[in-house]
């Protein structure tokens, strides 16, 4: 509902929305801050940080210290590997669903989202001593198979609605054409479904990197995501304020850069397409 | 127009997709009713036999079940509150037209992306902490004393931590809606003298009724699982266990086990009542 609007009433509001902006975003701006400063600076006043030298050292120190890019490999890892995975399972489901719809196809859909609405808590001891019994606690292969399975709903939904946008007279031109089954997926339905196929990863990407109920509660020093890694600083010791900034900042800004090009499917993937 | 052998081809590639799903489903919640109808201490004597509904009532009647319903309502409530009016707020503001739309509508997401144990750590340590914390300094500079934010304002401090989280989630949803109200709309109610507050009550918000609804229901679902939040901050001192928080501590760091599973089978019980509402309105749109 855009509309023409005087010059006056633009500066207005280019001025609130560009301080409560900067008020939103400033945490996440002053701990790019702080990880420039050494530890003793950190913690002094805020104009007394902000003139105080620069340096990169936090980000070696955390490295060198706490073996970051394990922690990093863990995240990329469990966050691509589970996508990749739930993305192979929900193709073939949300695409016969789309096209091949049945009398079951809502009820399948509604109950998928339930699962979703289980509270994790109500079956962490099951499949934590599942997880022992399998021999894949703190492994990241059993991480990748509990957040392939909690987001696969989520997965099948937004694809499911990507693939009902693609005209079906498409396909039947295909059919008449004479291609079978495993053309029309691989030449017709394929290259119109990429867009959302690719949106869809990107989403469960940053959901998978951010969950932090199951890699808090399933890992110990092997396995530990980012998540985990970060959480280890709840009880430090010493000055830590800049070094946790440090790694702060390299866990968030991978996904952040992500989320910045997904605004559009985040809305549509977290309301399961109710709202577009 | 589906033949019979892409009927069957259809149920084939459904199948993975279902059988997990299920076995995700039902293999842990059978287990969590299984342990809830026993007294089972794995750490203290194993399994000790069957209780019938004892751990049922034992959960309820515990002197910390009423506080952490008291403090799940409180958190959720508060959140929901913060979010939705500010959300509409802020999505108004963003849908005007001003200069820099691209890299302001960046900062207002940005938090969303940020995990949950790094927000909960920044804001616990650089902003809250009553010695080094940016408000401490700030209340310095001002001559007052620095709040104990996350010991005397426990619940307002998550309360504050899960908006700045959640904010980005509601504006975004509800900037989506507005951005699909008609526009002559608007200007139909300016020509007949609609007033901005009355454009407001009358245009805008009955149009984002759903989409707030959509919202409160998503996020309710949410924010009655937070955990990574609470664990980093307070590890449920001070007032903050959430039902969430108290049934993880009966389970894992008591390893009560019969208890917990109860409790856990409470949770998803809540869970579900407010599931069926949400389900409600988006199988509706399936059917659109």
């Amino acid at each position: 509902m855009a509309r023409a609007i005087s010059k006056k009433n633009k500066i207005i509001n280019s001025l609130i929305a560009w301080t409560i902006g900067l008020i939103i975003f400033f945490p996440i701006l002053w701990i790019i801050i702080l990880s420039f400063k050494t530890e003793g600076d950190a913690i002094r006043s805020p104009i007394a940080v902000i003139f105080s030298n620069w340096t990169f050292e936090n980000y070696f120190v955390v490295q060198d210290r706490s073996d970051y890019f394990k922690h990093f490999y863990n995240s990329v890892f469990i966050a691509f590997g589970s996508t990749f995975l739930g993305i192979l399972i929900a193709v073939p489901a949300s695409w016969s669903m789309a096209f091949v719809p049945s009398k079951r196809t809502r009820g399948i859909l509604l109950w998928m989202l339930s699962t979703k609405m289980l509270p994790a808590v109500g079956v962490l001891y099951p499949i934590y001593i599942l997880f022992i019994a399998l021999g894949i606690l703190d492994s990241r292969v059993g991480l990748v198979v509990v957040l392939m399975l909690m987001n696969l709903p989520i997965i099948v939904w937004m694809l499911y609605t990507y693939f009902r946008e693609i005209p079906e007279e498409i396909l039947e031109a295909s059919r008449i054409d004479g291609a079978g089954l495993r053309e029309e997926i691989l030449f017709v339905l394929t290259p119109m479904a990429l867009p959302g196929i690719a949106s869809t990863v990107l989403l469960n990407i940053i959901l998978a990197w951010n969950e932090a109920f199951w890699t808090l509660n399933l890992t110990a020093a092997k396995a530990a995501p980012l998540t985990a890694f970060i959480a280890s600083y709840s009880s430090p010791e010493g000055l830590f304020y800049a070094k946790l900034s440090a790694a702060s900042v390299m866990a968030i800004a991978p996904i952040l850069i992500m989320g910045w090009f997904s605004q559009k499917q985040l809305v549509r993937g977290l309301t399961f397409g109710a709202v577009k | 127009m589906s033949t019979q052998q892409s009927r069957s081809a259809a149920k084939l590639m459904l199948a993975p997709a279902v059988f997990l799903l299920m076995a995700w489903m039902l293999v842990p919640l059978s287990m969590t009713l299984y342990f809830s109808f026993k007294k089972y201490l794995p750490l203290r004597g194993g399994d000790l036999g069957w209780v019938g509904f004892d751990n049922y009532t034992r959960f309820v009647s515990s002197s910390s079940f009423w506080p952490a319903i008291g403090t799940t309502f409180l958190i959720v409530g508060g959140v929901l509150v913060i979010t939705v009016m500010l959300g509409i707020l802020f999505a108004l503001l963003l849908d005007q037209p001003f200069w820099g739309q691209g890299i302001v509508r960046i900062m207002f997401i940005a938090p969303f992306f940020v995990m949950p144990t790094v927000s909960g750590l920044v804001w616990k340590n650089m902003f809250m902490d009553p010695v080094n914390g940016f408000f401490a300094h700030l209340s310095k500079a001002f001559g007052s004393d620095p709040i104990q934010w996350l010991s005397q304002e426990s619940i307002l401090s998550l309360t504050i931590i899960l908006s700045w989280q959640w904010l980005p989630f509601a504006t975004l949803i509800l900037l989506t809606a507005i951005q699909s109200l008609d526009s002559d709309q608007i200007e139909a109610a300016e020509m007949d003298g609609a007033r901005l507050l009355g454009r407001f009550w009358f245009i805008i918000i009955p149009h984002l009724a759903r989409a707030i609804t959509i919202v409160i229901l998503i996020q309710t679902i949410f924010l009655l699982a937070i955990f990574a939040e609470i664990f980093v901050t307070t590890a449920g001192a001070f007032g903050t266990k959430t039902l969430t928080y108290l049934i993880f501590q009966r389970v894992l760091e008591s390893q009560n086990v019969g208890l917990g599973s109860a409790g856990g089978v409470y949770a998803i019980i809540l869970a579900n009542i407010i599931a069926i509402f949400l389900m409600r309105i988006v199988g509706k749109n399936l059917s659109d």
